[in-house]
Formats: C-alpha cells, sequence, structure tokens
C-alpha cells in the first residue's frame, strides 16, 4: 500500500515529460529567465518584430480611450511656445541693444538699453509664471490618463475569462499594467513634452533666424542637417550595445547565483574552480560589453559641440563676407552667433526620444490591444438566486473550446445528486480540470449548459454563484498577508472567531496553535512562506468559513510531507461533508472514496459509476487501477 | 573612493585630464567669440576686413568647438573606462568570495541579498566614480570663469558671483525637496506593481472568491496615490525649473544692460561683452549637476561600506597542507564519534551522536522534520565542521583530510536538486574527465537513462534556468547519477530518492550494493526504503535514539513505529495521476 505513490508517479513522469517538456519550451520564454529581464527582452522583440507602429492609429486609438489627453496636449504646447520664448528673449536682446542702444548712429541710448531691458525681464517672469501653470496642469492631465488608463487594463484582465488567463499568457497581462504603462507614464513626463518643446523652439529660433537673415538660416540648416540623423543611428547602435550588456548583466548575475544556490553542490563535489572560471568569464564579457557602450557614450556627446562649432564657423565666415551686402548688422550677426548654440540641445534630445516615442508607442498599443480583448463573461444583472444547502449539478451537452481553436470537451453529460462526492479522473490534458473550472464558471461553455439546481450558471448571479460554488485551486495561492485575512477573503466580513472557529471545524487548530504568530503569521509572497501542503490547509479554511454547497478541489500533485497529508486528508472529509463536492483526483484513495467516479479521455466523459462499478466493467478505470496495483505489487 | 583610483590610476589621471582640457576649451570658447566679434565682425561691419582675417576667425571658432569636442571624449570615455574596470575587479572579489567561504554564510544570506551585493552595490559604490572627473570638470571651469570675468570687468565678475551661487543654492532646495517624494514615487511604482503582479497571478483563486471588484479598488486606490505623488513631484519641478532656467536670462540682461553702459564709458570693448554673455551661458548647466554630485556621494559611502562588511566574512576553514592526508582506497568505515553541532548561540541540532558504518553497509538515517538529519548529512563530506567530537571516513579526521581527497571518496546527495544551467552531460560530469561509457553506466544505474534517452537532444539537452524542465524524479535521478558517477566509496543519500519509484530505489539501492560496495547512509523518508537497509540509525532532537534492525526497533521503540505509521499512512494517501 505504502508504495503506490511512488509507482504510480514514476509512470506518470515517463508518460507526462515529453507533453510537460513541450509546454515548458513555449512557456520558457517568458518563464525560464528571472522576472527583472523579462520586461526589457519583450520590450525588445517587439521592437525589433514592429519597427514602426503606425503613430497616428495608436494616437486616435489612445485619444479614444484617455480623452484626458486632449487638454494635455494644448497645455503641453503653451509651455513649449514659452520656454521657446523663454530662451529667444536673451539673443533678441543681444540684437537690439547692440544694433540700436550701443552701436547706432546715434551713439549710446541710455534709455532704450534700459527699456528694452525692462521689457526683456517682464517677459521672462511672464513666461516663468506661464511655465509653471502650463506644466503643473499637463502633468494633472497626463497622470490622471495613466492612473485611469492602467485602472482600466487592470478592471478589463480581471473580467477576462481563465481562458485568457493561462500561464503563458500571465507574464504578459501583468506586464500591460506595469512595465508597458510605466513607459508611456516615461514618455509622458519626458518624451512626449520634448517632443512638442523641442519642435516648437527649433521652430522659433529658425523663425527668429530667418527674420535676421534667410540666407545665414540656410546656411545653419544645411551645416546642421546631417546632425540628427547621425545622432539617431549612433542612438540605435547605442541601444543595441546597451541591450548586450543588459543581457550580460542578466549571464554574470545567473552564474553568481549558481554559486550561491548550489553552494551545497559545489563544495560537496569540489567543483569551486570550475564555477569560478564560469563566474569570472560572465563578468569580463559583461566588462567588454560595457566597454563598447563607454564609447558610444563618448563619442555621441560631443558631435553637438563640433557641428556647433562648424556652424558657428560658417555663420560667423559667411556673415563677415556677405553679411554687410545683405544689410545686416554686426548685433543681428552676433546674436545669430547665439541662435545657432540654442539648435543645440533641442536637436540632441529629439535624437535620444526618437527610439523613445517607438517604444512608448509600442507599448501604448500593447495596452489598448488588452483592452480590445471581447469579454467572454457577462454576468446576469440581477440574475437568480440560489438556494441554500448542497448543490444539484448537472452538465447537459457541454463543449469547450479555447478561441483559438483547441476543443477541450466534447459533448459531456452528467447528473450529479446534491450531496454527492464525485472524483474526476483522467490523464494530464483529458479535459477534467477544465470541466472543474466550467463548474465554476471561471470561462462559459462554447456549447451546451451546466445548471446548478436547474438553473442555467449564465443566469445564476454572481453574489449567488460565489456564495454556492467554491472552488479550492491546486496550487494554493495566497495573499501577502496574514493567514486570518487569507481566509476571510472566503467571506468577507468574518469575525475573527469564525475564522479560527473554520481551523476547528476542520480539525487544523492544532496546526494553528503550532504556528508562532497563530492566525497573524504572515504568509509572504504567493504564501510561499508557508509549504505547498500548509497553503492548502488555509485555502480549506478559507472554503470552509464560505460554506459553499457545491465545493470543487483540485486536488495537488506535488508532494507533502506525511503530517500534513494526513491533516489534508483529514480537513478534506470533514470539510466535504453536507455538500456536492467534486474532485479533481490525484490520488487513487480519493478516487476509492467518492461516490461517483467520473472518467476523462480526451476530452469527453468515458465511463462513469463508482469505484466498484467501474473496477467490475473492466474498461479504462479497471486498466488504470490494474496499474497502480501493478506497482504496489512489484515492489 | 582613493582606493578606487588607486586601482585604475591611469585611465583615472587621463579622465580628469580631460575634464580639465575642458574647462579651459569650454572658457576658451568664450575668449574666442569675443575676440572675433572685436577683430572680426564688428571691423567687418565697420568698413570691411582681409579675406585671411575671416578664414582665420573661422578657423579659430570651429578648432575650439573641436578641441571641447575632444576633451569630452577623453574625459567620457575613460571615466567610463575606469569604472567598468573598478565594477570587474569588485564583481571578482566578490564572487571568489562567495565560493571560499562556508556553506553557513549561504544559509545566513538570501540568494537576492547576495545577488545585489555583485550587481546593484557594486554600481552604487563605484557610481560616485564617473562623476568625479566631471565633477573636476566642473570645479575648473567655475574658478576659470571667475577668472576670465575678473580679467574683463570687476562689475561683471561680482555679477556673476551674486548670481551663480544663488544657483547652485536653489538648485540644491530643489534636489533636497524633490528626493522624497521622487522615492515615494519610486515606492509606490513598486506597490502598484506588486498588487498587480499577486492579483494577476492569483486571478484563478481572485475569481473563484468573487474579489475581483474588490481587487481593482485595491489598484485603482494605489495607482491614484502613485498619481497625487506623481502630480506633486510635477508641482515641485514645474516651480523650480522654470525659475532655474529663467536665472541665467535675467543675469544676460542685468549683463547687457550694465555692459552696454560699460562700453558707452569705454571701460569694456563689444567684444567684451559678448565673451561676458557667453561665459554666463557656459556657467548655467554646470551649476546645476554640482549640487546632484554633493547629493550622490553619502549615498555611495554606504553602499561601499555595505559591501566591505561582506568582505570579512570569514574564509571556509582548509586542511593544513602540511598535515593533510589523501583517504585510503576500497571500502571505507565511517566513524561518527559523540558528534555534537550548533549553529552560533543557537539551540544544538545534534548532541553527542555516535555510530558507525561498516564498509559497504547501507544504513537507513529516520527521523521526523528537524531531528537533523540533513545536518549530519553535511557534516559527513564536511560542508560543516562539527562543534563537538569527530567524524572519520577510513579512520582519517575529516578535519585533516585533504578536500581532493574527501570528494573524491564521498559523495553527498542533496534533498533539494540542483542543476546548472547547461546540458545534461555537464551537469552529470561536473568538468571529471571520464569516458562515455562511465557516464552512461552512471546513468543506467541511477536509472536517468531511459528518460533521457527519450529526449530530443539526449545528454546535450541543456537544463535548469534558461532550459528544460525536467520533473521532481528526473532531477533527482539526474543528480544520483552524478554522484554514482564518481565511483564513492561513501555514499550519503539525503532522501534523494523521494520522487524516485520505489521499484527503482530498490534497484539503484540493490546495484549500489552489488556493483560498487559502496558505503551507504540513505535518509529514508518511506518504509520501502528503511526495508532495503541493513541497519537503521534513528535520531531524534539531534540524539540517537536507537540503532538495529527495522524489524527489532518497530517491536521495541513506540517512537519508532509512530514515525514509521506515519510514513505508511502518507504512502496509502498518496497521490497517483490516474
Amino acid at each position: 500500500m505504502s508504495l503506490f505513490r511512488r509507482g504510480a508517479d514514476a509512470t506518470v513522469d515517463e508518460l507526462v515529460s515529453d507533453e510537460q517538456q513541450k509546454a515548458a519550451l513555449e512557456a520558457g520564454l517568458a518563464y525560464s529567465r528571472p522576472a527583472m529581464f523579462d520586461d526589457q527582452t519583450e520590450l525588445l522583440t517587439e521592437e525589433h518584430e514592429t519597427p514602426s507602429v503606425r503613430a497616428m492609429e495608436v494616437l486616435r486609438r489612445g485619444l479614444a480611450v484617455s480623452p484626458e489627453l486632449r487638454s494635455g496636449i494644448v497645455f503641453t504646447i503653451g509651455m513649449a511656445v514659452a520656454t521657446a520664448v523663454g530662451r529667444l528673449v536673451t539673443p533678441v536682446l543681444i540684437q537690439q541693444i547692440l544694433d540700436k542702444g550701443v552701436s547706432g548712429s546715434e551713439g549710446f541710448q541710455p534709455r532704450f538699453v534700459l527699456g528694452a531691458s525692462a521689457v526683456a525681464l517682464v517677459i521672462t517672469f511672464v513666461v516663468m509664471a506661464l511655465s509653471r501653470a502650463t506644466y503643473i496642469r499637463l502633468v494633472q492631465a497626463a497622470e490622471q490618463m495613466l492612473c485611469n488608463l492602467r485602472v482600466k487594463a487592470f478592471a478589463h484582465i480581471h473580467r477576462l475569462s481563465i481562458a485568457d488567463h493561462n500561464e503563458s499568457k500571465r507574464g504578459e497581462l501583468t506586464a500591460r499594467v506595469t512595465s508597458d504603462v510605466e513607459t508611456i507614464a516615461r514618455f509622458a513626463q519626458w518624451g512626449g513634452v520634448a517632443w512638442i518643446v523641442d519642435t516648437v523652439i527649433i521652430l522659433g529660433t529658425l523663425t527668429v533666424m530667418a527674420i535676421y537673415s534667410w540666407q545665414l538660416t540656410i546656411v545653419t540648416v544645411v551645416v546642421m542637417a546631417p546632425l540628427l540623423p547621425l545622432l539617431r543611428m549612433l542612438q540605435r547602435r547605442q541601444l543595441r550595445a546597451y541591450d548586450v550588456v543588459r543581457t550580460r548583466v542578466g549571464q554574470t548575475l545567473s552564474a553568481v547565483s549558481e554559486a550561491v544556490m548550489g553552494a551545497g553542490v559545489i563544495r560537496a563535489y569540489g567543483i569551486t574552480g570550475r564555477v569560478r572560471e564560469r563566474m569570472h568569464g560572465a563578468i569580463d564579457r559583461q566588462y567588454a560589453a560595457e566597454v563598447r557602450t563607454a564609447r558610444y557614450f563618448a563619442f555621441m556627446f560631443p558631435l553637438g559641440d563640433v557641428f556647433g562649432g562648424l556652424a558657428l564657423a560658417a555663420v560667423v565666415g559667411i556673415g563677415v563676407w556677405w553679411g554687410p551686402g545683405w544689410g545686416m548688422n554686426a548685433g543681428t550677426l552676433i546674436a545669430f552667433a547665439f541662435l545657432v548654440n540654442l539648435l543645440l540641445v533641442p536637436i540632441a534630445e529629439l535624437a535620444e526620444i526618437l527610439d523613445q516615442t517607438q517604444t512608448a508607442l509600442a507599448g501604448w498599443r500593447k495596452v489598448l490591444d488588452v483592452l480590445d480583448i471581447p469579454l467572454d463573461i457577462i454576468e446576469p444583472d440581477p440574475g437568480v438566486d440560489l438556494p441554500q444547502g448542497s448543490v444539484e449539478v448537472r452538465a447537459e451537452g457541454l463543449d469547450f473550446a479555447y478561441r483559438d481553436g483547441g476543443q477541450v470537451l466534447r459533448d459531456v453529460n452528467v447528473v450529479i445528486p446534491a450531496g454527492a462526492s464525485v472524483a474526476v479522473v483522467g490523464q494530464t490534458g483529458s479535459g477534467k480540470t477544465t470541466f472543474a473550472k466550467l463548474l465554476c464558471r471561471l470561462a462559459d461553455p462554447t456549447g451546451g449548459r451546466i445548471t446548478l439546481d436547474g438553473v442555467d450558471l449564465r443566469d445564476v448571479a454572481p453574489s449567488a454563484r460565489f456564495d454556492a460554488v467554491r472552488m479550492v485551486p491546486q496550487d494554493g495561492f495566497l495573499f501577502d498577508t496574514n493567514i486570518r485575512d487569507n481566509v476571510r477573503m472566503g467571506r468577507e466580513g468574518a469575525t475573527d472567531d469564525e475564522v479560527g472557529a473554520a481551523f476547528v471545524r476542520l480539525g487544523l487548530d492544532w496546526w494553528l496553535a503550532r504556528l508562532p504568530d497563530g492566525l497573524d503569521t504572515e504568509v509572504g509572497e504567493r504564501g510561499e512562506s508557508l509549504s505547498v501542503g500548509e497553503r492548502q490547509l488555509v485555502a480549506l479554511a478559507r472554503a470552509q468559513l464560505a460554506n459553499p454547497g457545491l465545493l470543487i478541489l483540485d486536488e495537488a500533485t506535488s508532494a507533502v510531507d506525511p503530517e500534513t497529508e494526513r491533516a489534508l486528508s483529514d480537513a478534506l472529509i470533514r470539510l466535504s461533508r453536507g455538500r456536492t463536492t467534486i474532485s479533481v483526483a490525484h490520488r487513487l484513495s480519493t478516487a476509492e472514496a467518492a461516490d461517483l467516479v467520473l472518467v476523462f479521455s480526451d476530452g469527453e466523459l468515458v465511463e462513469q459509476g463508482s469505484h466498484d462499478e467501474l473496477v467490475d466493467a473492466g474498461g479504462r478505470y479497471a486498466a488504470l487501477y490494474e496499474s497502480w496495483l501493478g506497482n504496489t505489487q512489484r515492489a | 573612493m582613493a582606493r578606487y583610483v588607486r586601482s585604475e590610476p591611469r585611465t583615472f589621471a587621463i579622465s580628469v585630464t580631460g575634464a580639465s582640457l575642458y574647462a579651459a576649451a569650454t572658457v576658451g570658447a568664450t575668449v574666442v567669440l569675443g575676440r572675433v566679434t572685436e577683430q572680426v565682425i564688428l571691423p567687418a561691419f565697420d568698413g570691411g576686413v582681409s579675406k585671411s582675417t575671416v578664414i582665420g576667425g573661422a578657423i579659430a571658432l570651429f578648432a575650439i568647438g573641436l578641441l571641447k569636442a575632444l576633451s569630452i571624449i577623453l574625459r567620457r570615455y575613460f571615466a567610463g573606462l575606469t569604472a567598468f574596470r573598478v565594477q570587474a575587479h569588485w564583481r571578482r572579489r566578490i564572487s571568489n568570495l562567495y565560493l571560499d567561504v562556508p556553506l553557513d554564510f549561504h544559509r545566513a544570506h538570501p540568494t537576492g541579498e547576495l545577488l545585489a551585493h555583485t550587481d546593484s552595490d557594486v554600481l552604487a559604490a563605484t557610481e560616485v566614480m564617473s562623476p568625479v572627473p566631471f565633477a573636476t570638470g566642473v570645479v575648473a571651469l567655475i574658478v576659470f570663469a571667475v577668472i576670465s570675468l575678473a580679467l574683463i570687468d570687476v562689475w561683471m565678475m561680482l555679477l556673476g558671483l551674486l548670481l551663480f551661487p544663488a544657483l547652485a543654492v536653489l538648485n540644491r532646495l530643489y534636489t533636497k525637496r524633490i528626493e522624497k517624494p521622487a522615492e515615494v514615487v519610486q515606492e509606490q511604482v513598486g506597490k502598484v506593481s506588486r498588487i498587480v503582479h499577486e492579483s494577476i497571478d492569483g486571478a484563478l483563486v481572485v475569481k473563484t472568491l468573487g474579489r475581483s471588484s474588490l481587487e481593482i479598488d485595491r489598484l485603482a486606490e494605489a495607482a491614484d496615490d502613485l498619481r497625487i505623488t506623481r502630480v506633486k513631484v510635477g508641482r515641485l519641478r514645474g516651480s523650480f525649473e522654470p525659475v532655474l532656467q529663467g536665472m541665467p536670462t535675467i543675469g544676460a540682461i542685468l549683463l547687457l544692460a550694465l555692459g552696454s553702459w560699460e562700453i558707452s564709458v569705454d571701460r569694456i570693448t563689444t567684444g567684451q561683452l559678448v565673451q561676458g554673455i557667453a561665459l554666463f551661458s557656459v556657467l548655467a548647466f554646470p551649476m546645476q549637476v554640482v549640487g546632484y554630485f554633493l547629493e550622490e556621494l553619502p549615498r555611495a559611502v554606504v553602499s561601499s561600506s555595505r559591501l566591505d562588511r561582506v568582505m570579512t566574512a570569514p574564509l571556509a576553514p582548509a586542511p593544513d597542507p602540511a598535515i593533510a592526508q589523501a583517504l585510503p582506497e576500497g571500502g571505507l568505515r565511517v566513524d561518527v564519534d559523540d558528534v555534537g553541532f550548533a549553529y552560533e548561540t543557537d539551540q544544538p541540532v545534534l548532541t553527542g551522536v555516535s555510530f558507525e558504518i561498516e564498509p559497504g553497509e547501507v544504513v537507513a538515517l529516520v527521523g521526523s522534520t528537524g531531528s537533523g538529519k540533513t545536518t549530519l548529512c553535511e557534516l559527513l563530506v564536511r560542508l560543516d565542521d562539527p562543534t563537538a567530537g569527530a567524524i572519520r571516513l577510513g579512520g582519517v579526521d575529516l578535519r585533516v583530510a585533504q578536500s581532493d581527497s574527501l570528494h573524491r571518496h564521498a559523495a553527498l546527495v542533496f534533498q533539494e536538486t540542483f542543476l546548472f544551467a547547461d546540458t545534461l552531460w555537464e551537469n552529470v560530469v561536473l568538468g571529471l574527465e571520464v569516458s562515455n561509457d562511465d557516464v552512461r553506466q552512471a546513468m543506467a544505474i541511477a536509472q536517468a537513462d531511459r528518460f533521457v534517452g527519450n529526449l530530443p537532444m539526449g545528454m546535450a539537452t541543456v537544463v535548469g534556468e534558461r532550459g528544460v524542465t525536467l520533473s521532481g524524479g528526473q532531477r533527482q535521478r539526474v543528480a544520483l547519477a552524478r554522484a554514482l558517477l564518481r565511483k564513492p566509496s561513501v555514499l550519503i543519500l539525503d532522501d534523494a530518492t523521494s520522487a524516485v519509484d520505489p521499484v527503482v530505489e530498490s534497484e539503484i539501492l540493490g546495484g549500489l550494493r552489488r556493483d560498487l560496495a559502496t558505503t551507504t547512509l540513505v535518509v529514508a523518508q518511506r518504509v520501502s526504503t528503511i526495508e532495503l537497509a541493513d541497519r537503521v540509525v534513528f535520531l531524534e532532537g539531534g540524539r540517537v535514539q536507537a540503532q538495529g534492525r527495522h524489524q527489532d526497533l518497530l517491536a521495541e521503540l513506540p517512537a519508532y513505529e509512530r514515525i514509521v505509521r506515519a510514513y505508511e499512512t502518507a504512502g496509502a494517501t498518496a497521490e497517483a495521476e490516474a
């Protein structure tokens, strides 16, 4: 008897291994890397796949979702104009004072100089006030938009059916609401604003230049023209070099983490030297990649000075030679020299944000795409109530297929009387888990229907459904708080006494008493401070507190220590008393003890009956049972 | 900081030179502009100049721009190089340490913390380096600019001395004011991300509990807090930035008013006024970064002291080479002689543990959770030294055993299987020089050959973090093969076959006994394993309660019977994926 578990486990091991590995390979892209690199890598691949997101299309869709953005853009333009005017004050004043105040035909004009300076001062103060007002408004609008967009996307994700929540998509969905929104936020705070402000400054500067001398403006534009594409090209290469660094940093970290996590093995097998080589190799490769980025870092920035110097030389040279002939004055040419310098910063900034814009737009589009995923489950309002007590469950012609076409369940018909205990068995991928999920409306069937006490599940009021149907999932996911609050989630508003009583009723008070802080014990992220078995104990207490009429259990496959194992099976027996209980069974004992066993294979319900009936019938279940027994006897 | 400089003096010196050159070139550019104004531009509009003068002026303007660019390249490249070299140096030192400290160190420190030392802490500690050359440049720039202003006119210098310190003070105030809310923003971004991660990871639970709307409220609250703080940051930025940008303009306006009067009374020339204005615009930026550098310095000091603390961790003891002995060849006897063990100041884990295992004997170690089984296993391969008593393999005290010899003769297979992110082959071989046949044989005894044969890449399959995920049983068999390949004289299995078929397990243990005559200690969690052993050592509360044959203990010892019964019930309800 004691050898059941291992025997069957090993068989399954061989059976499942291929399937598992394929799944792991597929999911691997998102799950095998440490979480911190996920987002960036994802962004990267995305970027490479779609070199140019259609900016206008994203903008249009984005504006439709976030109308707050319109006022934000208006304020940004306001601020851009103010900033541009602020920058242009000095060169214009230089020109005015040099040409009219000092060296004009009448010599020094103190009143003009004082007047012009006073006007310039006033303009500067007005610009300061205006910049402040518009900037604050624009931040308010942008932040409101981001907050709403984030909550909207998050709410939408939670309304999606479980079909859209599979393992591999989970990370993506999380990224939509975290890193993608943050990318947009970074852009809204800097890149987006810089776009508008820099463009206005460049246009404003070129306009003033053109007023002074259109000829020299052309000279400036021609000389400066290559700067932008040149900077962009270098920028791209730099980004690529940084990507390499990020990958290398990841490799260094995994090499070091092997030395840390494999510390025992490394010492026990005396392979320190080998691990040291691997770590140092990774560190050296990271260093080499970093030095590459230093090159771009060093050469990109001074380009502005080179082009600035070139433009200045050209403007002064040409201006001095032909300027008098074009009717220019000395002050105008000197002002020009200052104007040329004004162009450098916005050009460099534009080069930097062009790529950031691509990333931000791609992120924005991805968030908008999430909002476009159709909702499968439409909750009835108000919906039908369910009576208290154990529930009769029927499935009639039940079909389920994923949106991408994979058929999971085919024409399942079954009547489960109220109060029965049912074990659902079948191989991985047979549809048994999906069947259980449909019973608590984590997704709607694509054909046929499920009724609870004769009411179509789709017509049951959501609150009544949550009260009547409880699922205890396999992984025993807990929230990062204490045990008390986690159990209380079973029924909001339950008192501390009721929470404690739930443990007592399941015969788990001894376990609770053994914990350092009892109900106040913190469970850690995802409940990981507790063992898998202990997490399940808490999940059972949570279900007990809810007192549902239909209990759905997804039994854990992972090994649990003997003591907890006993506590679990004991608690399960107590919990299922007086309710309809449907267990997705991995244990033979569960199937043996059930009133009814449902055997699934390839999405179909192939056999049903009691354990003894099915063994006698000599079908699939009987064969399965034989193999279990066989494993035991061999040992 | 000084020691960073000392470790890379050449590159550091080049970058500092570059920075000083930058300061000189920047001030030089204003001088050139003033001179060109005076000698080229003004005469040109006042009657004309020679062609060579024009070309000379243009070349001077371009050349000084080029010099400036060159100095920036020198500073940036070599400053980066210095920082990266120092960082790589620290990473090597820290990662070496991780290999040389006793296992205890790793138990005491979470992986995340140790990784942070090699990554973010190294960055933070060396970050102070990169701005040093830049700060040097900035200080030099300020000095040169003030001198240059003083040479033009004392009033202009006074105006500069009034304006720029004000700018620096204002900027410092700004960074100070914004630091707190900026930190809060970081925290709140973290909180939002935690909520989203948790909520979407637990989507199934959220749905089945009908908590979706509560979760949405929870996020909405956090997102709104974030919005409010970000608007607060925006408000600060909106209040300070325009003033910081406007002040140089105000300075230039005042300078122009002052300067044009001074031109009219012939105290200065127009060229000198132009130079003064250019100096003002050049000085505005450095004023903003000086404050930043001063803010960053203390933070870097904190993280470098964190690294210093790590580096003081004591290294694992190694036997004195003068007295180190090799273990004898052939079957080894294991003597555990009155062994006690305690982690610092804690309750003792093991007390007075004594037993021996004859060469080739298979002994099962039985005990409840926390009885000290794993600790004992680790002592047997000297992952730690006992705090009392001694452990001898083949008569040699482990404390004087040559570590090479020990690694060759004794192998421990852990409870938790650790696989390196590498091929299966590498994971089994771990750098040992062995033949294909040896590996094949080890894999066969460990019953790992069949599933590996089914993998498309076979032994070349990459496993671990980035590779194929193996099941628990498969991982255990790989780890077992790793140990068996070494043909150890002493094999310690710390519950290392828990996920392996009992049938397979008995074949493995049988194979060991038959082919290798290995002295084996196996921590047993199930009855079938216990039954395979010649003898049982029953450990409870860190003491040996009894040893003898399984059947005898079962009959004589109620405590032993209880624990064995618990194993049996666990087995009876055990899972069987249908």
